[in-house]
């Protein structure tokens, strides 16, 4: 059956359908924006001419930052970094939580207090930098000279994955656990078979948060990894971005296009994959994140 | 436990005699040889024990060994010893910041001051877009349209502080003689927000500009994404509860205030709590990445402040007891909400 709309009702309506176009639109345009800019020509970008279209195209400013070394270089090692990080943090998660979510766990109360604490209470900067100094000494000592390592394990952790985690594992029915055990499925199968299955949704959600931190990480790599080399593409982008604003750099340039653009090529770059890979997992996280946190 | 004397004794109705208990044997021995006996429950359940070691080492490396490097806020800090053996130096650290009244404490309640402040703009600003952005999401009875909707406002969660903050500093980059300022502050120019000396002079060098920024850009990025919780609670609502509400006559705002409002209240209530315990934990990394020598002072906050004496300079113990100060202040607002929700709602965040 259907209603007439009231006059209040419309209106509410057209109100919403305004706000939302018009939030959406402030979400997408920056991205937008830096697309045209990356490839529009000098004068355009420099006297600030591109407002929503890019004018005098030119894509040079891409090509230069494809034949630049450093630019792969920076590209693979935050590929590296995503990749293991989130394997190796998704790894250690898992089955921390499902231990977590038995109740035959001995100190299992203690176990989540000591996880639960470090979202509360962090030493500050300081501290950690000096813990991680101690760390890659060590590292450098068993023969890991190799910085990246240094971030794929020491960083990244969050207790709150975990908490996620555990409570989806929570929510599983103990019936089909049992099903599995009386049937001769060892404790890993039980997990492998029943409950990472069970959860797919919220896993999705947790390697999609631990994903997109690695790859947006930025402040500890850039202070631990001493070798520019083996840098990530966030280190990259931002000192390209430190020395272009330097005046006295800008001096010197003399290319078709403008500094701006090389960098809103860089940005461009960094977030394609994350464009590609985020609409398949939308989907789950909004279920996921609902999930999670609130345990009652 | 008390143990009574009847306890070890039963009465065994086929034999008509009293014998031993033989679970109050097993109990007494649980007791005496407590350890024993978890050491023989975890040996069952080895697996899930060796399943929880791995995640314990990673917090146990990364997260709580650099709070005992916190210990160098009370010792004289030193380049070349470690914490254990450097000289004890008391509370004189605690002392300068926060009563010598000297420059470097006037510096540290400045960023005391900032930190609060700009997490109290974002809880008075940022906290009700999402509810409002939930509100018109369930306006939209179309899913495709709500999707692609969706879909734009959850993105800028996804970016990167980096590229974010690159975005901003050149869309209201600073002019110069060859070049033009940016063309956001071309576009406030036009409106008339802004005068021209301003934006030639880029607003990011303006500490009246920075906090504005900040929690603009903040609401940006985080409004769409925060909207989810909020919209679950509203779809959740029964159809039935609405048209009953017509049927007695409300209007599209008696509805939102009779049926809508009081169905996520609750949810309101707890994220509202949880943001009030996190208003000293601000994210340094965007700060750092935004703020100058010029907006230090609206910008300058606790974290940043450390960074910069500790990280980039060699005062490392000030820099840490300066850190450490702010996050017990934290942690105590966090767990105080934490209970607060918990009483409230019978619901606890963790």
């Amino acid at each position: 059956m259907k209603r007439k709309l009231e006059t209040s009702e419309l209106i509410f309506k057209i109100i919403s359908y305004l706000f939302l176009t018009m939030f959406s639109i402030m979400c997408l345009y920056p991205f937008v924006y830096a697309i045209s800019a990356a490839i529009s020509g000098r004068t355009a970008v420099e006297y600030s001419q591109v407002v929503l279209f890019p004018k005098q195209i030119q894509f040079e400013a891409f090509s230069r930052m494809f034949n630049n070394n450093m630019f792969w270089n920076s590209y693979s090692n935050t590929l590296f970094i995503t990749l293991y990080g989130t394997i190796f943090a998704l790894l250690y998660s898992i089955l921390g939580a499902y231990a977590l979510s038995k109740k035959r766990l001995l100190f299992r109360k203690a176990l989540n207090f000591f996880l639960v604490f470090t979202m509360w209470f962090s030493a500050g900067i300081v501290p950690q930098y000096l813990n991680y100094l101690s760390t890659k000494k060590v590292f450098n000592g068993i023969g890991i000279t190799d910085d990246k390592w240094l971030v794929i394990i020491a960083m990244g952790m969050a207790a709150m994955n975990i908490i996620l985690l555990r409570n989806a594992f929570e929510n599983v029915p103990s019936e089909i656990e049992e099903a599995a055990i009386v049937d001769g499925a060892t404790e890993f199968q039980v997990l492998s078979k029943v409950y990472i299955p069970m959860s797919k949704s919220t896993i999705a959600t947790v390697a999609l948060f631990f994903g997109i931190s690695r790859w947006n990480g930025y402040f500890w790599a850039r202070q631990m990894i001493s070798n520019s080399n083996e840098h990530p593409l966030m280190v990259f982008i931002r000192l390209l971005l430190e020395e272009y604003t330097d005046a006295e750099a800008m001096a010197g340039w003399n290319y078709s296009y403008a500094s701006d653009s090389v960098i809103y090529a860089l940005i461009v770059c960094s977030i394609v994959p994350i464009l590609i890979i985020y609409p398949f997992i939308q989907k789950y996280f909004a279920k996921g994140v609902n999930m999670g946190g609130v345990k009652e | 436990m008390k143990v009574k004397a009847a306890d070890y004794l039963i009465y065994d109705e086929e034999k008509k005699v009293y014998r031993e208990n033989p679970e109050q044997i097993v109990r007494d021995d649980v007791e005496k040889h407590y350890w024993k006996h978890v050491g023989l429950t975890m040996a069952k359940d080895w697996r899930l024990y060796i399943m929880v070691l791995p995640m314990l080492l990673v917090f146990l490396f990364w997260r709580y060994f650099p709070m005992y490097e916190l210990l160098g806020c009370f010792k004289v800090s030193d380049e070349v010893l470690p914490v254990s053996e450097q000289l004890f130096s008391g509370f004189s650290y605690f002392k300068r910041l926060l009563v010598s009244g000297d420059a470097l404490s006037v510096e540290f309640w400045r960023a005391l001051r900032n930190t609060f402040i700009l997490s109290f703009y974002g809880l008075c600003f940022g906290f009700p877009v999402p509810i409002i952005l939930a509100l018109f999401f369930n306006e939209v009875r179309s899913n495709a349209a709500r999707s692609i909707f969706q879909v734009l406002t959850y993105l800028p969660k996804f970016m990167s502080t980096v590229v974010m903050t690159s975005l901003i500093t050149m869309l209201v980059k600073q002019g110069s003689l060859t070049t033009s300022y940016g063309v956001l502050s071309q576009l406030m120019e036009k409106i008339g927000m802004i005068s021209h000396e301003t934006a030639q002079a880029g607003l990011l060098n303006n500490p009246a500009y920075f906090r504005t920024i900040y929690e603009l850009s903040g609401i940006w990025e985080t409004a769409g994404y925060g909207s989810i919780v909020y919209f679950a609670a509203i779809i959740a609502i029964s159809p039935t509860s609405y048209e009953a509400a017509q049927i007695d006559g409300a209007g599209k705002m008696a509805q939102m205030k009779y049926v809508v409002l009081p169905s996520i209240l609750s949810t309101i209530v707890i994220m509202l709590i949880t943001r009030i315990g996190t208003l000293l934990s601000i994210g340094y990394e965007k700060v750092l990445l935004l703020y100058n020598p010029n907006t230090y002072v609206t910008g300058d906050v606790v974290s940043t402040f450390a960074q910069r004496y500790g990280l980039q300079g060699a005062a490392k113990g000030i820099a840490s007891a300066a850190e450490m100060m702010n996050n017990v202040i934290g942690m105590l607002l966090v767990i105080g909400s934490n209970t607060i929700a918990r009483k409230a709602s019978n619901v606890s965040l963790y």
